[in-house]
This record gives C-alpha cells, sequence and structure tokens, in this order.
C-alpha cells in the first residue's frame, strides 16, 4: 500500500504549509513591497499593502546620493576574492587528503574543522591591531585575507567530502595513459569535480557576503561592503524606511537567488558532510 | 596505489592550506593570550608591562559581565529551542504530501540568506517599531497599546530575529533527514496500527536524533558569535540588557580601547567555545567512520 492521501487532507496540508511559508517570508516580501514605496507612503497608517503609488525613486535615490554601486562592488570584490583565493588553496589540499589518504588525515581534518570553532571575538584585538601597523583596515586585500583563512576549512571540507565520491581508479588509469599530477588534476579530476567546486563557490560567496563581524569591524568607507552599508542606515537621523527598503533588497537579491540554487548542496556543506 | 613520490606530492599539496591555518591559528591566539597579561590602553601606547592579570579581573568584576554571561546563554538556547522545535514541526508539514513543495521549501529557507545587518533592521524598523512598526499598528487594530520591543523586552527581540534567520537552516536539514528516512518503516508501523504520535516518537525522533545534535552544535557556534545584529537594533542596551559576550569585548576594545582587558574577554570566550567544540567535533568525527 503506498501512502495514498485523500484530496482532503492534502488539501489541509497545502493550506498549512503554504501558510507557514508565507509567514517566514513575509519579512522580506513588506521589504520589497516598501522599496517600491513614496517615503510618505513607507510609514502610512494604517498601512498599505499594494495599492500605493509605485516608483523607482528610492533605487535611483539610494544609488546617486549614498553611492550604492561602491559598496556593491567592494561586497563583489570581497566574496568572490575571498572565494577564489580559498579555492586554489584548498583543491590541492583536498585533492591529496581524498586520493593519498594517509594515517594522520582524519586527524588532520578534524583540525582544520577545530580552527572554525575559534570565536572572531577572541582575536579580534590581535588582528585589529596587526591590520593597523600593516595599513591593512579598510582595504578590501585586508578583508579578502581574513574572510579566506576563515572560510578554507569549509571549503577544504566540502571539496573533499565532493572528490571522496570521485572514484580513484579513474585517476590510476589516466596515470598509466601517461597524465601527469598537473594533467590529471587540470583533464580529469576537475571536470569530474565541476558540481561540487560550483557548490562550495556558491555556499562560500554566500556565507562571505553575509559576514558581519570582520566586515563590520576592520572597514571605515573604502573597503565598505554592504553589511556595513545598510548598518549605517540604523542611526535614527536619515533614516527613510524606503529607502532602507530599496537598499536592503538590491543587497539581498543576488544571493537570494544564488541560494534557491544552491539549497541541496548548502545542507552538505554546511553540517560539514555529516548531513546529506 | 600510493608511492613515496606521490605521498611526498601529496605532503606538498597539504602543506600551503596547513602552514596558513596554522599562522592562522596560532599568532592571534598567542597575541592574544600575551595582551590579557598586559597593561596596554590603545590611548595610552607607553604605558605598558604585566599587570599581574588584573585585566582578567577587571574583566570578570565588569558589572556587565555576568548580564553578558547570562545574555549570551539566554540567547543561544533561546534560538535553539525555538529553532529546533519549530524546525521539527515545520520539516514535518513540508514532508507531507502537497501542492507546490518546491516554492514552499524555497519560501522557508529564504530568511537564512539575509544579511544580519539588513534582517536586524527590518526588523526593527519596519516591524518592532512602536510608534510605526507593523507590530503598532496591528495592536492600535486591535486597540491594544503599543509594545516598545526593543527599548522594554531587548533579549527577547533580538532572540526573536535571529531565530527566525536560523529557523530555515533548522528547518531544512531536518527536512534532509526526514526524506532519508525509509517509507517502509513507518508504512509498517502504520500498518501495526501504531498511531501519528507513536510513529513520530519511536521511529521519526529517534532518526533525526543525530541531526539534531549537528543542527544544535552548529547553530550553537554561530550564536555564541551573533554580532551584527546587536549592533543594529539595541547597541547592547539599554544598559547591558542586550549586551553578549562577543559584545562586551568589542565594547572593550574598540569603543574603550582596553586592548589589554577586551584581550583578556577574548580568552574567556575561546575557553567557552573550545568546550562547545569538544562536543561538536566528537559528533562530526563518528560520522567521518561511516
Amino acid at each position: 500500500m503506498a501512502r495514498a492521501v485523500t484530496t482532503r487532507r492534502k488539501i489541509i496540508n497545502t493550506v498549512a504549509a503554504w501558510s507557514v511559508a508565507l509567514i517566514l517570508f513575509f519579512p522580506i516580501l513588506w521589504t520589497i513591497l516598501t522599496s517600491f514605496k513614496p517615503e510618505a507612503q513607507a510609514v502610512s497608517s494604517p498601512p498599505v499593502f499594494l495599492a500605493f503609488d509605485w516608483t523607482l525613486q528610492n533605487y535611483i535615490d539610494v544609488n546617486e546620493q549614498r553611492n550604492y554601486l561602491k559598496f556593491f562592488w567592494n561586497s563583489v570584490i570581497i566574496a568572490v576574492g575571498s572565494t577564489l583565493l580559498g579555492l586554489v588553496i584548498a583543491i590541492p589540499a583536498a585533492w591529496s587528503m581524498a586520493f593519498v589518504p594517509g594515517k594522520r588525515t582524519k586527524d588532520l581534518l578534524m583540525w582544520m574543522l577545530s580552527t572554525k570553532m575559534m570565536p572572531a571575538v577572541g582575536v579580534l584585538v590581535p588582528i585589529y591591531l596587526i591590520f593597523k601597523s600593516l595599513g591593512l583596515l579598510d582595504t578590501r586585500v585586508g578583508l579578502v585575507v581574513v574572510l579566506t583563512l576563515m572560510n578554507l576549512p569549509i571549503i577544504v571540507w566540502m571539496l573533499y567530502t565532493y572528490f571522496k565520491e570521485i572514484p580513484g581508479e579513474i585517476l590510476e588509469a589516466a596515470r598509466m595513459d601517461g597524465a601527469n599530477l598537473r594533467a590529471e588534476i587540470l583533464y580529469v579530476l576537475t571536470p569530474m569535480a565541476v558540481p561540487g567546486i560550483a557548490s562550495t563557490v556558491l555556499l562560500n560567496i554566500i556565507l562571505a557576503w553575509n559576514e558581519s563581524f570582520w566586515t563590520l569591524n576592520l572597514t571605515v568607507t573604502d573597503a565598505a561592503p554592504l553589511t556595513k552599508f545598510i548598518s549605517s542606515f540604523s542611526s535614527p537621523q536619515g533614516l527613510f524606511y524606503a529607502k532602507l527598503s530599496a537598499a536592503s533588497t538590491m543587497a539581498i537579491a543576488p544571493i537570494l537567488i544564488m541560494g534557491w540554487f544552491s539549497q541541496k548542496q548548502l545542507v552538505r556543506g554546511l553540517t560539514f558532510g555529516a548531513v546529506k | 596505489m600510493s608511492t613515496q613520490s606521490s605521498r611526498a606530492t601529496a605532503r606538498l599539496m597539504l602543506s600551503p592550506t596547513v602552514i596558513l591555518l596554522l599562522i592562522w591559528m596560532i599568532v592571534p591566539l598567542a597575541l592574544t593570550l600575551w595582551f590579557s597579561t598586559q597593561r596596554y590602553n590603545l590611548l595610552y601606547p607607553d604605558r605598558q608591562g604585566f599587570n599581574d592579570f588584573a585585566n582578567y579581573t577587571r574583566f570578570i568584576a565588569t558589572p556587565a559581565f555576568t548580564a553578558a554571561i547570562i545574555n549570551t546563554l539566554v540567547l543561544v538556547l533561546g534560538v535553539l529551542v525555538i529553532t529546533v522545535v519549530l524546525g521539527i514541526l515545520i520539516a514535518l508539514l513540508i514532508d507531507q504530501p502537497l501542492w507546490g513543495q518546491g516554492p514552499v521549501r524555497i519560501l522557508v529557507i529564504s530568511p537564512f540568506f539575509i544579511m544580519p545587518p539588513v534582517a536586524a533592521l527590518i526588523w526593527k524598523n519596519m516591524f518592532m517599531n512602536p510608534t510605526n512598526g507593523l507590530f503598532a499598528e496591528a495592536a492600535k487594530y486591535l486597540g491594544l497599546p503599543p509594545f516598545d520591543f526593543l527599548g522594554a523586552a531587548p533579549l527577547a527581540s533580538i532572540i526573536l530575529i535571529v531565530a527566525w534567520q536560523w529557523l530555515p537552516f533548522a528547518t531544512l536539514i531536518l527536512l534532509t533527514a526526514l526524506q532519508s528516512l525509509s517509507s517502509e518503516e513507518l508504512e509498517a508501523a502504520e500498518m501495526d496500527g501504531a498511531p501519528p504520535v507513536k510513529r513520530f516518537w519511536y521511529i521519526m525522533l529517534p532518526h533525526l536524533a543525530r541531526s539534531i545534535t549537528v543542527v544544535v552544535l552548529i547553530q550553537t557556534i554561530f550564536l555564541m558569535g551573533i554580532f551584527g545584529e546587536i549592533l543594529v537594533t539595541t547597541n547592547g542596551g539599554p544598559g547591558s540588557a542586550s549586551t553578549t559576550l562577543p559584545f562586551l569585548i568589542y565594547k572593550e576594545a574598540l569603543l574603550d580601547f582596553d586592548a589589554g582587558t577586551a584581550a583578556a574577554g577574548g580568552v574567556v570566550a575561546v575557553i567557552i567555545a573550545n568546550i562547545v567544540a569538544i562536543f561538536l567535533m566528537r559528533a562530526i568525527g563518528k560520522n567521518l567512520d561511516a
């Protein structure tokens, strides 16, 4: 007997599940709607849901008056830069642990993971002082380095769990055919590992884009990414709901869409392969 | 399959990662330990030297310290309870046969991708604001006085915001675990006449146990470091009502410029995190063999 359910039951499930989903999504929906309202209607009482004078003015204002694009590019450079740099360092490491495992491989993996457990505040003082003396405060280079190191264990782990699933015989066959190590990695392993690498990249960009400890504490204006930009709206003066909403919508849209595509791999990446 | 030379190459390929992580782990931590024993105020860089662990006694004696430890615990536990309980319920609901499972999943997971400052400011301004937030509007509609969420119940409000962000994470992982449960086992129980509550208690919950552990442990690591949400909503206040350990350390370091005391606080945070980490590592390590 298959788990047949009555249509009635299915309707109840559907209504319940959609209600929960819409409640959870509502703050995001409300922000997107508010971003299209004139500033006066954004705070009108009672609130207007859809019947307002739709406008793009907030997006124009945020771009022109607040220099949104600068912060956006900082976010892109920091998130993509730290991900690519991490990938270059992590691919060889994950390769060697997956295909030439030694006695200590497991200990090594656990140790890498343990570096992730170190609370950021625990090293705030020295990192801040080191950055200050090296002139790295408020630079994109500095943030790329910190976020790379912070996320390196996750990148190595994710790649490792994907590489483990590639049968080693294929690599051996390539080697028999005379492929050297470089060719083996470039032409045999990498194409097979593309899906795994892609989801590692996606997850890491999401994490780096939303990182809100180092990006807030190590930047002022020059290298400030969107996290810092949005935080500047927290002061009561100059607070405009519609503009805040427009800036927020632009800040979350790219990541939200990437997240929707990567939700399956997300589970695996965030649980270090413990849940698949 | 590995020969001597391939082993050497493997070690070579591993070394950049290992060396970088070693530096990243040891240098700042050693400096934190060193600073924590030194008199070190960024405003008076010439006054230095060992100060008999006064930083530790000063940090622990700060009136906000006890509050910060309690607030951190309440925040972590509060969010954990909300996300795990609701996460199980929502995962069970979405796992049922229904129309539009894909879109429902997408809507439910969305809050997880919102950057902390955005999440916090949306809630602070558009929902919790006592003059024109949506909650105040709803209260007005019902004829109730508006409630000043972040002023009157700052910690509870932050718990609500953070739980909203992390509920999708718990739900998604528990849903993934639920979907790997074999339906035969459930059908067998159903045929034997086990009521839904018993099926949940004796079959589903034990199956979910490991995922719940993973959710709890991973969330704990992230929740202990919650920072951005507090910075943009309450700034730790009123008083120290929503000051957590990370926030207290940030205040000492970057607002009071007392690097020595902040470093001592950092050492305290590292010790607490390590205790949690030991449990997490065990849970994940066990799985690595499988």
